[in-house]
């Protein structure tokens, strides 16, 4: 099971990530687990500062954008 | 149907109606603090929201898509020079912190992988301050020098914050953190030019769509009986006796002022040059959106387009609820500006507090602001009521200094990336440095 983490300190933009993140999931069916990081601390350990962030098994795939449900499709099928 | 959940409901009715058998309608300040309100609200809606509010979220929607953060975070870098860092961590506010909640990350990204504790703490003091739309709508409500000096005052004020910080702690280095900043890809489509020249057209054309008519008289008066603090209306004066005087303002509004409170009428120069250019203000707004349809058709993708309404879309989605709640809240507790106009807050309180320019007044602003919480925007009703209700210009500045860039909550983030003490360090200077400013300030104006 892959994980996936939603970086972001509860901005609206982070949970609309979280939201295209899911739908991402829905469509392709797979075994995912999706987590939010909202602590400071644990976003700088990603090395992110510009938020919302997505990243799949702790590697950064997005920073600073929202990307749309297909596109964080590709980025799960791509991992 | 849960027990719990139904209890709950009775309770909130309870409660609601409670508070309707004791609503104190009838009282002639709630009922007033109630109108004043609205109309409060509705001057908002006739005035700034069209001309003053659409474009700006345009401009702020362009800077969030178009602007590259790669290219200022490279300054702020852990190998970056220190003496530049901390000049672009002073103005980077208003590119990278367009919203309040993106302020916090990107601190704690400087002090931890970046450029260190001083230009961190530069960053946190004006980000929130130079952030366009706020300076946007702080000049427009609140008059140009204030809306200025916020800027100016937020970014030298900065400085010296991040670089004190930095002496203080300079013997203890931070062991960095091992990861390595990730940066969007930067992504190059235009030269930096034909950006510059997309967003000087659209910010003039939020200047000259607001270009008031200057008026023919100022009248200087106090804000209310026994007052510390006076206040300024400009307009075309239409009636004066002994009791009081009437001025029609450029914005179409009519201020009757007690004769008593006046301290002075004086008449203004009028300029030729600004009466021609409000004349004609349309046609240069018409003129100015044509070359910017021009540089949007020849210059940009359609994608990249509906990339930028769908962000200005964003701020105004996520602001304007909290700017009308805030409108509304401020109109009620604090009136509007001028005599006759008082909220539930009796203006006498507003003066003893924060009327004149007093050490004591300064210092009563900066710390109710930092300790206060204001969603983005909201600082600026607010403050207008305040002005209005009798706080001097210097304690205004001081509070708008202190306010965005500080709340408890944020304080809490704050400590948890750096640490009690330094927390406790930089409060107090931020709290030391917006008085200053704010005496410096009501001592000039």
């Amino acid at each position: 099971m892959k994980k996936i983490q939603i970086l972001g300190p509860g901005c609206p933009k982070c949970s609309k990530l979280a939201e295209h993140a899911r739908a991402a999931v829905e469509q392709l069916g797979d075994d995912f687990e999706i987590e939010k990081v909202t602590d400071i601390s644990d976003i700088m350990k990603f090395g992110v500062m510009i938020t919302p962030a997505l990243a799949v098994d702790g590697e950064i795939k997005a920073v600073g954008k929202v990307p749309s449900a297909d596109e964080i499709g590709q980025m799960l099928a791509d991992s | 149907m849960s027990l719990k959940t139904e209890c709950k409901k009775l309770a909130a009715i309870v409660v609601v109606f409670v508070a309707l058998c004791y609503l104190p309608v009838g009282i002639a300040r709630f009922d007033n603090a109630i109108a004043e309100s609205l109309q409060l609200a509705k001057w908002y809606a006739r005035e700034h929201v069209l001309l003053c509010l659409v474009p700006a979220f345009f401009i702020a929607g362009g800077i969030s898509i178009f602007v590259s953060q790669v290219s200022v975070m490279k300054y702020l870098g852990a190998k970056a020079n220190k003496v530049l860092a901390y000049a672009v961590a002073s103005v980077s506010g208003s590119i990278l912190a367009v919203c309040s909640c993106t302020v916090l990350p990107l601190f704690a990204g400087i002090y931890k992988m970046g450029a260190g504790l001083g230009p961190a703490a530069t960053f946190l003091y004006s980000g929130p301050a130079v952030n366009v739309l706020a300076i946007i709508l702080t000049a427009r409500i609140l008059g140009v020098e204030i809306g200025i000096a916020r800027a100016v005052g937020a970014i030298i004020f900065s400085i010296v914050i991040g670089l004190l910080m930095h002496l203080i702690y300079r013997r203890q280095e931070l062991e960095k953190a091992s990861a390595q900043m990730a940066m969007p890809e930067p992504d190059v489509r235009r030269a930096a030019w034909q950006n510059v020249m997309y967003f000087v057209a659209m910010v003039a054309i939020l200047v000259f769509a607001n270009w008031a008519r200057s008026g023919d008289v100022r009248a200087v008066f106090l804000c209310c009986p026994g007052g510390l603090s006076s206040y300024r209306v400009e307009g075309t004066l239409i009636g004066q006796d002994n009791v009081q005087v009437k001025i029609l303002d450029v914005s179409g509004k009519t201020h009757e002022i007690p004769a008593d409170l006046i301290q002075q009428v004086e008449d203004i120069e009028r300029s030729k040059l600004s009466d021609t250019l409000h004349r004609l203000r349309w046609a240069i707004v018409l003129m100015l959106l044509a070359v910017l349809a021009l540089i949007l058709r020849s210059w940009f993708a359609g994608a990249e387009l509906i990339e930028w309404v769908q962000a200005s879309w964003g701020f105004a989605k996520q602001m304007l609820p909290l700017l009308l709640l805030g409108v509304l809240a401020a109109g009620l507790l604090l009136g509007r500006p001028g005599p006759g106009h008082e909220g539930l807050i009796p203006a006498e309180w507003v003066n003893a507090a924060v009327g004149g320019n007093s050490i004591r007044a300064n210092l009563f602003a900066a710390v109710a602001g930092a300790l206060m919480y204001f969603a983005t925007l909201t600082e600026v009703p607010i403050l207008q009521g305040l002005i209005g209700a009798g706080m001097g210009k210097g304690p205004a500045l001081a509070l708008l200094l202190a306010g965005p860039a500080l709340s408890l909550p944020n304080m809490l983030v704050i400590r948890s990336v750096m640490g009690t003490e330094r927390t406790i360090v930089f409060v107090l200077l931020v709290i030391a440095m917006a008085t200053i400013s704010g005496i410096i300030f009501g001592v000039l104006f």
